[in-house]
């Protein structure tokens, strides 16, 4: 029941905030900042309950049941486990965070603003709490209508190519998760007689190994499109660069988190078939983490620029869930959730800097430290956090991940590891160039407001916590991996990787 | 002599054009055309509850009457009874005599009727050729004008020719077969000599024939003509409940003579459905006319419907019932709206009278907005979860081709309901003279207004909570 709460309070806050437009412009920004706020410590009471469970094998934190399309076997079936409590409270908190970095930026139909922001968060929140394969997908397809109208009505100058090539990308790849779902629900009808897209029973749906091979690139084309894996990025940069601030850090903070948490909880137990796909998708996740650092080197535009730096930090997520073992496991959960802070910080501070000055242009800027202390000192931080600075939770995240990897691949964990050197460069250069040097335009603007700056130190605080007391989620995701049964990448190093299908169920 | 109480919708639909006539004599009200227009359909909606206990129901060899014949016919009367709302207002502000077009509009009903409970071919052709009839002058009815009058005989001219195509078919299966009913036909066509050509050349005519009603690539060309030149809710009209009555046949002459075991006709079906997805989205692309982008779009729809038609198991019948009741809604909630802003000038059908619709009409931009975005099937409408089920039948027959197709498909049309979604909400330039309630001009009553919030409110229900739907639906099957 209180999961149901959970995903309706948005739902009904963003309808609350719409209609509220009427009596104030203002008011939709109070509605939608207090109903994720309300939300907030729904999430912790229930961590805080549960401490001991880690993943679904464990039993489920709290479940939620109604019947939804029962001609269809689907259900409106809600469950959270410890991975996915995480990643609603991280949902929760960038929520509160999105919604009050866009006090002054947005000014233009509130209400509707308010809506669509509260609408694509329940949609993550359905993504990360369904265990129906169906409504999983309704929730996934759902995230992209208000997610389109946040870029396409608030976005910058090209927002409407921008808009359309997000609704493409995602929507294309999501059918092929349809096909998929769809063809493992008759896969087990065929095989037990039950028609039902429940979550638990296709877990230990009888397959071919080649079937399973086929269905699983389904799911795949859906979450490497989200999370983004190299050669389907190509959306990203325009979507990030040109939605509003809170548009961009819902996108960077939890929409290529849903991508992870479906390889996470969908792509590896679902298809123990498709083991022999993991080395590709950790090479991809290499890939990733150096084509990224380097094109975010490229960038003149601060908002692409970080935009870029998310291509990176998610391919170390790739090469920590395919690397297969615990530790790069635990690694690529902790790099989520500190990777959501920090870029979601940084789009914050982008989306500030461009408030001031209207520009994104790098070249244009210089010198800023001395005008905007407060905004330079809170984009150094974000910036050292970016780059894997030993305290902060990316460096913890992106050192257990090369770790883990290098006990399955020796080379990949090598070139993985470039990484760091390639984060540093870019960080840095993004620094030096907007505020070190000389205030050749001669800026003069406001520093970050009281509010802003109240949202840039909550956004420190759990930067910090992952960074220096991670043992808590550290241990979900030991719960996690050994039940959930990641692959492995090398055959080497997984001998604690238990699994969920059945032995019987692999032939 | 049958008993005739099955009958009934089809008497009292019948029954409205007399009395219209009677009425006319006495005295020309447009007012009491149009209630007893309405009187008419709702009375046939009522009378489908009387037939409820006696399906399925033979009368005589030329009708059946079960659960998928009641489903049909009310949501084809419903879509009729919208479209006659949407007409009332239209015309209104219109030159000429408006009274006729109820005449012709009950006239198009009581085809699609006859055409959704036949089960021979003489009651097939006889539905078929009231619908057309009646379709033309609706078509033409603006006839002081000239796009109107082209668009009737486009019109004319293709359904002439499918007629005859049909027809020849029809005599071939009748020559080879010996029978018209089609329950007959599917029996006989088993114990036919193997290799025996003439079979599949009807069978092939007749398919050209209803593909030439359906407008489904190759014989598509006249969709977007007839629906540009013809009046917002004729064009309606003709996408819902003269395609969904042509459909309905589709489906239950070839449940009767059953496609699964003809191997050929899969895969004219096939290359029918795949051509249609991938032509009707593409050409729909390049189009700045919002009444050709929706003919274009609705061969399209025809496509993605004939992968459901094309599977087999229980799936078939609910997928392409769902879908269509989903097509029907969107289609006519978007006309709808092209009617309501449309004024004297002409029909309000460039993409640039929209842009800025959301700053002057928040509530009818709204709804346009949704209405497209179930005809791409995003999420929170009915479009959604019918596309979903097509995806379902074809994926569980293993129709890879179609479906794989239908997955490019749709992303293809996401870019253009998209640039119309876009174009509302862009910053309004100078709105065009010719958009309704801008420069004054009519401004839709209290009935257009109840109209568009049911058909708004259906198309959230069935995409959020469909259970009922579904449920009703599952339960009609044919020949049950």
């Amino acid at each position: 029941m209180i999961l149901a709460a959970i995903l309706f309070i948005p739902v009904c806050a963003g309808i609350v905030a719409w209609l509220s437009e009427r009596a104030s412009a203002k008011l939709p920004r109070w509605v939608s900042l207090a109903a994720l706020a309300v939300d907030l410590p729904l999430v912790v009471a229930l961590w805080r309950a549960h401490p001991n469970q880690g993943s679904g094998g464990d039993g489920w934190i709290a479940e939620f049941q109604a019947p939804w399309l029962p001609l269809f076997g689907s259900s409106f079936h809600l469950g959270a486990d410890g991975i996915s409590l995480l990643m609603v409270g991280l949902t929760a908190f960038l929520g509160c965070m999105a919604s009050a970095s866009s006090w002054t930026e947005i000014t233009k139909r509130t209400g509707f603003f308010h809506l669509c922001l509260c609408w694509t968060l329940a949609g993550v929140l359905g993504v990360f709490l369904a265990l129906d394969l169906f409504l999983f997908y309704f929730a996934w397809e759902f995230m992209l209508v208000p997610m389109y109208f946040l870029i396409a009505l608030w976005g910058h100058e090209d927002r409407f190519r921008a808009a359309v090539k997000f609704v493409i990308f995602t929507q294309l790849s999501g059918l092929a998760l349809l096909a998929s779902i769809l063809g493992l629900y008759f896969v087990h009808s065929r095989a037990t007689g039950v028609s039902t897209f429940s979550y638990i029973a296709l877990l230990r749906t009888p397959m071919a190994p080649s079937a399973g091979l086929l269905l699983s690139l389904g799911f795949l084309a859906a979450f490497l499109v989200k999370l983004p894996a190299v050669p389907f990025h190509t959306w990203l940069p325009d979507a990030h660069t040109q939605a509003p601030t809170a548009g961009s850090v819902i996108l960077a903070g939890l929409m290529l988190k849903t991508g992870a948490y479906g390889l996470f909880r969908f792509s590896i137990p679902l298809f123990p078939g498709a083991a022999v796909l993991a080395r590709p998708l950790a090479i991809l996740g290499v890939v990733g983490i150096l084509y990224g650092a380097l094109l975010a080197f490229a960038q003149k535009d601060v908002k692409r620029l970080v935009a870029y730096t998310s291509v990176s930090h998610m391919g170390f997520v790739l090469l920590g869930l395919f690397a297969g073992n615990q530790l790069a496991f635990q690694g690529a959960l902790i790099q989520i959730l500190s990777h959501g802070m920090s870029t979601g910080a940084l789009f914050i501070l982008a989306g500030a800097l461009q408030e001031r000055l209207h520009t994104r242009d790098l070249s244009r800027m210089g010198g800023l430290w001395a005008v905007v202390p407060r905004l330079g000192g809170a984009s150094m931080f974000f910036a050292l956090a970016s780059l894997g600075l030993p305290g902060m939770g990316t460096f913890v995240g992106e050192f257990m991940v090369v770790l883990g990897a290098y006990r399955a691949s020796v080379p990949l964990a090598v070139i993985a590891s470039l990484g760091f050197v390639l984060s540093t460069v870019y960080s840095l250069s993004l620094m030096e160039q907007a505020f070190f040097g000389e205030n050749r335009r001669g800026w003069k603007v406001p520093d970050l407001s009281i509010r802003e700056m109240g949202v840039v130190a909550l956004m420190i605080i759990p930067l910090l916590w992952l960074g220096l007391a991670p043992q808590a989620v550290i241990e979900k995701g030991k719960r996690a991996f050994s039940t959930a049964s990641v692959q492995t990448a090398g055959g080497r190093g997984a001998p604690e990787a238990g699994r969920v299908t059945p032995e019987g169920g692999l032939r | 002599m049958p008993p005739l109480l099955p009958l009934l919708p089809l008497m009292v639909i019948a029954a409205g054009p007399v009395l219209i006539m009677i009425g006319l004599a006495v005295t020309r009200s447009h007012r009491l055309t149009f209630s007893i227009t309405l009187a008419a359909i709702l009375g046939a909606l009522g009378s489908l509850g009387v037939l409820l206990p006696l399906v399925p129901t033979q009368v005589g060899l030329l009708f059946l009457f079960d659960g998928f014949v009641l489903f049909y016919s009310g949501l084809v009367l419903a879509s009729g009874l919208v479209v006659a709302v949407l007409s009332y207002d239209y015309l209104k502000g219109r030159e000429g005599a408006p009274e006729e077009f109820y005449l012709l509009l009950l006239g198009a009903l009581l085809g699609a009727l006859v055409l959704i409970a036949s089960r021979h071919f003489v009651s097939f052709f006889l539905g078929l050729e009231i619908l057309s009839i009646s379709l033309y002058p609706l078509i033409a009815y603006l006839r002081d004008r000239p796009s109107p009058i082209e668009a009737a005989v486009k019109y004319l001219i293709t359904a002439g020719a499918s007629s005859a195509f049909l027809l020849f078919g029809m005599a071939i299966i009748y020559g080879l077969t010996g029978t018209m009913e089609f329950p007959e036909i599917g029996r006989r066509m088993g114990g036919l000599v193997q290799g025996q050509l003439l079979m599949p050349v009807g069978m092939v005519l007749l398919i050209i024939g209803i593909g030439f009603k359906l407008g489904v690539v190759p014989f598509h060309l006249w969709t977007p003509d007839v629906y540009e030149g013809a009046p917002a809710p004729v064009a309606a009209f003709v996408a819902t409940v003269s395609k969904g009555a042509v459909f309905a046949l589709l489906l239950r002459y070839f449940t009767e003579v059953s496609l699964r075991d003809r191997p050929a006709l899969l895969a004219v079906f096939t290359i029918v459905a795949v051509a249609s997805m991938c032509v009707g989205n593409l050409l729909a692309l390049f189009q700045n006319n919002i009444k050709r982008l929706l003919a274009y779009s609705s061969i399209a729809h025809f496509g993605y419907l004939l992968v459901a038609f094309m599977s087999a198991g229980a799936l078939r019948v609910f997928a392409v019932t769902y879908y269509l009741a989903a097509y029907f809604v969107a289609t006519l909630g978007a006309f709808g709206v092209v009617t309501i802003l449309s004024s004297r000038e002409g029909d309000a059908d460039e993409i640039g009278d929209y842009e800025g619709l959301f700053e002057r009409r928040p509530w009818l931009a709204g709804v346009f907005t949704l209405m497209l975005l179930s005809l791409a099937g995003l999420p929170l409408t009915a479009g959604f979860l019918a596309k979903a089920f097509v995806v379902a039948s074809g994926v569980g027959s293993t129709l890879w081709l179609p479906v794989l197709t239908l997955v490019g498909a749709s992303g293809v049309a996401l870019f253009y309901y998209l640039r119309v979604v876009a174009a509302l909400f862009r910053e309004p330039g100078a709105p065009a003279k010719r958009v309704a309630g801008v420069f004054g001009g009519p401004v839709f009553s209290l009935r257009g207004k109840i109209v568009m919030g049911v058909l708004f409110v259906l198309l959230i229900w069935w995409g959020v909570y469909p259970a009922g739907l579904m449920a009703l639906i599952s339960l009609i099957g044919i020949g049950r």
